[in-house]
């Protein structure tokens, strides 16, 4: 019979082996459901993981991988901060839809002016607007307790809503003929994100993704900010008890996610996806979390779990078109990886025993 | 009461003037019988442990333990921490498989695999921390862990004559949340006594009496062996099972060491047999006391938690080179004034001084600026983070006193130094600064939370419960430790609910009794009796016994 025993203290090796188990094993079991819904497995398996890498296409959907990665990255930094400390900042789909409209518009004001103020004032802006639509949760849970979970979480809809309002009425393109949708800000210039080197994929959100990985890793291992997020998270009364001030520490979790997944949003309107539309989101903010998780909210891990969920991403809309795989499989198969992540992660905390069935 | 009045003028004595009256008695092989036990052995014998083994990873727990306990006997089960008592009972209650062993019950094999299974076998127990819910009656908490619960006005009958039997105070109809820790106790025990039990496990069972309830748990305790029931008591507290107990049992690292007569062998040899070597009784050197160090007047705040407790008009002053003990029952305001001490509660700016200084409003961060530091009851999760290393566990409030910190920076190596320094210097055992706070053993941890206070050089120390669950070497070498710092100049402020160690190393004594605090008198002029008056007596219920 199996048993589990629990670790004196958590292992060290199991941390960082799991996530590699766990996708080892949704690999297995993707493998055994592709199979029942008639495909090969082998082929499946290797459509998504292998080919976008290393296939005839490659060249097409590597600089891809960067793009897709780069906003959940950003993201996924963002809401570990928080995680850590153990505030649940659920709504960076939100924060991410405000940061592209604050962006976008702020961009906008100025069309058709060519000025070199304009991108980095966008920046700004769309940093800005995530910040502040993080600050209603936040102020909500000092000023009256609420819970941030639930809030952050209703304002992704509020968002959405105010996405759609833009798209169709202040931000909508004056020559677009009434169709939804701002102006494309891939043809305007001084606001357009643009690739850093061409066919790469690299534009200035991949730039941000990275800096943000390091800014947060020298945060979390060197800074005493990093350590009261720890520490607050791990152990709320010695925090209190250490002197930490619980209450700033949510408005600072809360608005640098928020202006991180506010960034993404801006980034992503004024680069791959070009303009403000009903439907300019597509749930980065939400993969996040599965991101943020799947690194073990370490920033290392999460730069390599955004990279392998977009690989998934790419690797299933492959598949959905060249196998005719489900769209809803995928995301199954998506939705294993966190599954069996935690499942697996129970190894790290205790350690499996045989035991015999003996009569003492 | 004899047993109790021989532990109270011990007390008075001093703990550690007796001399063990029988050489013989102090066996330390364990095979064989002192010849004054001759008569307190009951022939037939209830619990019988063979050669009992546990391992877990990296650690056995226990190695090959035998011992008997017999009809009606009240057997004390002595250790350090972690040399394997816990362990041991666990077993016996069928909360922990042995490796290997046997154990017979009566005469007949006994292998519990489940707790379940030993009460059905005749064996209960009492935990140290009790699993009772606040918000339900006395009943209705008892009625939750039986198996087959009668209609609750039989089972409130029930209630009532049992603790009228054995002389436990008990109102089957009160809200737990509303008794003092000695009545929860009862609580516990009146649940196990209602299934007849043979064998009554008793863990750490006065650590938060007052010395009036310690005697009515002594007097219902001998009652019960007189009856016929085994009674396994484990105590760090010596003087109480010499007091009380029949025959002793002493662990160390896991292995049965030596076995004893309680009643002939000093607390010293006992403590002596646990350590394995002998250790200093904490010395106090006279001094002489010097100004004002730190000053409460007037300090009331709301409870902590719901069922905190109000603190009421606090009142009091320490001066350098001067312990001030304050004792009393736990959940009387004792993690409420930590609190407001630490800086975790805010309270007026002048109702808390430090040199003068009004400092009430100040956070905790400040207030260890200006050297007034304080190491909370609670080790795992309020001193130290569980899962952090002990070296994180060092920053935690040694950043700025011991300068671990530049411009917003963690120096990691300076914090591990320090860690290494309170680890050498306060003799715990651990493998390294590296190690996480939770896989420290309690005796362990708190000598590595109290070191790290007072590594930090504090003018004002204060502390809650210093030695609580700590070995008596240990607490031995936490008191001195106080002691030490107070006569280089130090103020200390000293909660604790353990008052022979308040009476050991305080100047003055002071009680803490539902959010009010007593005057303070000097601890020499004090007597057990006055002390318990000044706690209030065991809650305003009577003694429910003619004494044995």
């Amino acid at each position: 019979m199996l048993r589990l025993e629990h670790r004196p203290q958590p292992s060290a090796r199991w941390t960082w082996l799991a996530p590699p188990l766990a996708v080892l094993i949704t690999m297995i079991a993707g493998g055994a459901l592709f199979a029942a819904l008639g495909k090969n497995p082998v082929d499946t398996i290797r459509t998504i993981f292998w080919d976008p890498l290393f296939g005839e296409f490659a060249f097409y959907y590597r600089p891809q991988l960067l793009v897709k990665a780069a906003p959940l990255i950003l993201i996924a930094i963002g809401l570990s901060l928080g995680f850590r400390a153990g505030i649940w900042n659920i709504g960076a789909e939100g924060q991410y839809i405000v940061g592209a409209i604050t962006g976008a518009g702020a961009g906008l004001a100025f069309y058709p002016l060519d000025a070199w103020f304009i991108f980095p004032l966008m920046i700004l802006a769309g940093a800005l607007g995530g910040f502040l639509w993080a600050m209603i949760p936040a102020v909500l849970r000092a000023r009256f307790g609420t819970n941030e979970i639930l809030v952050s979480l209703m304002l992704v809809y509020v968002a959405e809503q105010l996405l759609a309002k833009m798209a169709l009425g202040l931000l909508r393109n004056p020559e677009g003929r009434g169709f939804p949708g701002s102006r494309n800000l891939q043809q305007y210039a001084p606001a357009h994100n643009a690739e850093i080197i061409a066919n790469t994929g690299i534009h200035w959100g991949v730039l941000a993704a990275f800096i943000a990985v390091i800014f947060a890793y020298i945060l979390l291992a060197r800074h005493v900010l990093g350590y009261q997020i720890k520490l607050t998270g791990q152990a709320p009364r010695a925090a209190r008890f250490a002197g930490v001030n619980t209450e700033r520490l949510v408005f600072i979790c809360l608005g640098l996610s928020g202006a991180l997944a506010g960034l993404a949003g801006m980034f992503e309107v004024a680069g791959p996806a070009g303009q403000i539309s009903i439907e300019f989101n597509v749930g980065y903010g939400f993969t996040a979390i599965i991101v943020a998780f799947l690194g073990r909210l370490h920033p290392l891990g999460i730069q390599l779990a955004g990279l392998l969920m977009a690989l998934t991403y790419i690797g299933g809309e492959a598949a959905e078109s060249s196998l005719q795989l489900p769209a809803a499989a995928i995301q199954v198969f998506q939705g294993m990886l966190l599954f069996f992540l935690l499942a697996v992660d129970v190894l790290s905390n205790f350690r499996l025993r045989l035991s015999r069935t003996e009569a003492a | 009461m004899p047993k109790y009045a021989a532990r109270a003028a011990v007390m008075r004595a001093g703990p550690h003037v007796r001399h063990c009256r029988s050489p013989n008695a102090c066996d330390r092989t364990g095979a064989r019988q002192g010849p004054g036990g001759a008569e307190e052995r009951v022939s037939t014998t209830l619990l019988s442990i063979r050669g009992l083994t546990k391992a877990y990873p990296g650690v056995t727990a226990n190695d090959d333990v035998s011992f008997d306990v017999a009809k009606g006997e009240v057997h004390a089960l002595l250790g350090e921490n972690g040399a394997g008592k816990s362990t041991l009972v666990k077993m016996i209650y069928g909360l922990v498989k042995p490796d290997s062993g046997a154990m017979t019950l009566d005469g007949a094999p006994f292998v519990p695999t489940e707790p379940r299974a030993a009460r059905a076998s005749g064996a209960a127990m009492v935990f140290q921390h009790f699993s009772l819910f606040d918000a339900m009656t006395v009943a209705e908490n008892i009625a939750l862990g039986m198996e087959d619960p009668p209609r609750l006005r039989d089972l409130a009958t029930r209630i009532r004559e049992v603790s009228d039997q054995y002389g436990l105070p008990l109102d089957p109809a009160r809200r737990v949340g509303d008794l003092s820790a000695g009545e929860r106790q009862r609580v516990e025990i009146v649940r196990c006594l209602l299934q007849d039990p043979r064998l009554l496990i008793m863990d750490e069972p006065t650590s938060v009496l007052t010395p009036q309830e310690v005697r009515i748990l002594f007097a219902t305790l001998s009652k019960l062996a007189a009856d016929g029931v085994s009674i396994l008591y484990i105590s760090h507290k010596l003087e109480e099972i010499r007091a009380l107990c029949n025959r002793a049992t002493i662990l160390r690292q896991g292995r049965k060491v030596a076995s004893c007569l309680p009643a002939d062998t000093t607390a010293r040899e006992m403590a002596e047999m646990m350590v394995g070597g002998s250790f200093k009784t904490p010395a106090r050197a006279r001094r002489a006391t010097g100004e004002i160090a730190l000053e409460i007047s007037d300090l009331s705040l709301p409870p902590a938690s719901a069922f905190g407790t109000a603190l009421k008009h606090v009142a009091l002053t320490v001066r350098q080179g001067e312990i001030l003990g304050i004792g009393g029952v736990a959940g009387n305001g004792q993690d409420e004034l930590l609190a407001a001490l630490s800086g975790e509660m805010r309270s007026r700016a002048d109702a808390i001084r430090l040199f003068g200084q009004p400092i009430g409003r100040l956070g905790p961060e400040a207030r260890r600026r200006r050297r007034l530091l304080s190491a909370p009851e609670q080790r795992l999760g309020h001193a130290a983070a569980p899962d952090m290393s002990l070296t994180e566990n060092a920053f935690l409030t040694a950043k700025d006193r011991e300068g671990l910190a530049r411009r917003g920076f963690i120096g990691w190596r300076a914090a591990r130094g320090f860690a290494e320094k309170i680890i050498s210097t306060f003799d715990v055992r651990t493998p390294g600064p590296d190690t996480a706070a939770r896989a420290l053993s309690g005796g362990n941890l708190q000598k590595f939370v109290i070191g790290r206070e007072m590594l930090q050089r504090p003018e004002v120390l204060v502390v809650n419960q210093p030695t609580w669950g700590v070995d008596a070497a240990a607490a031995a070498s936490i008191r001195q430790a106080l002691l030490d710092l107070t006569a280089s100049g130090a103020a200390v402020v000293c909660i604790s609910q353990d008052l022979d160690e308040l009476m050991e190393i305080s100047d003055r004594f002071a009680v803490l009794n539902e959010g009010r605090l007593s005057k303070a008198r000097t601890t020499g002029d004090l007597s057990v009796e006055d002390i318990g008056l000044m706690m209030g007596g065991a809650h305003g219920m009577e003694v429910a016994h003619a004494p044995a």
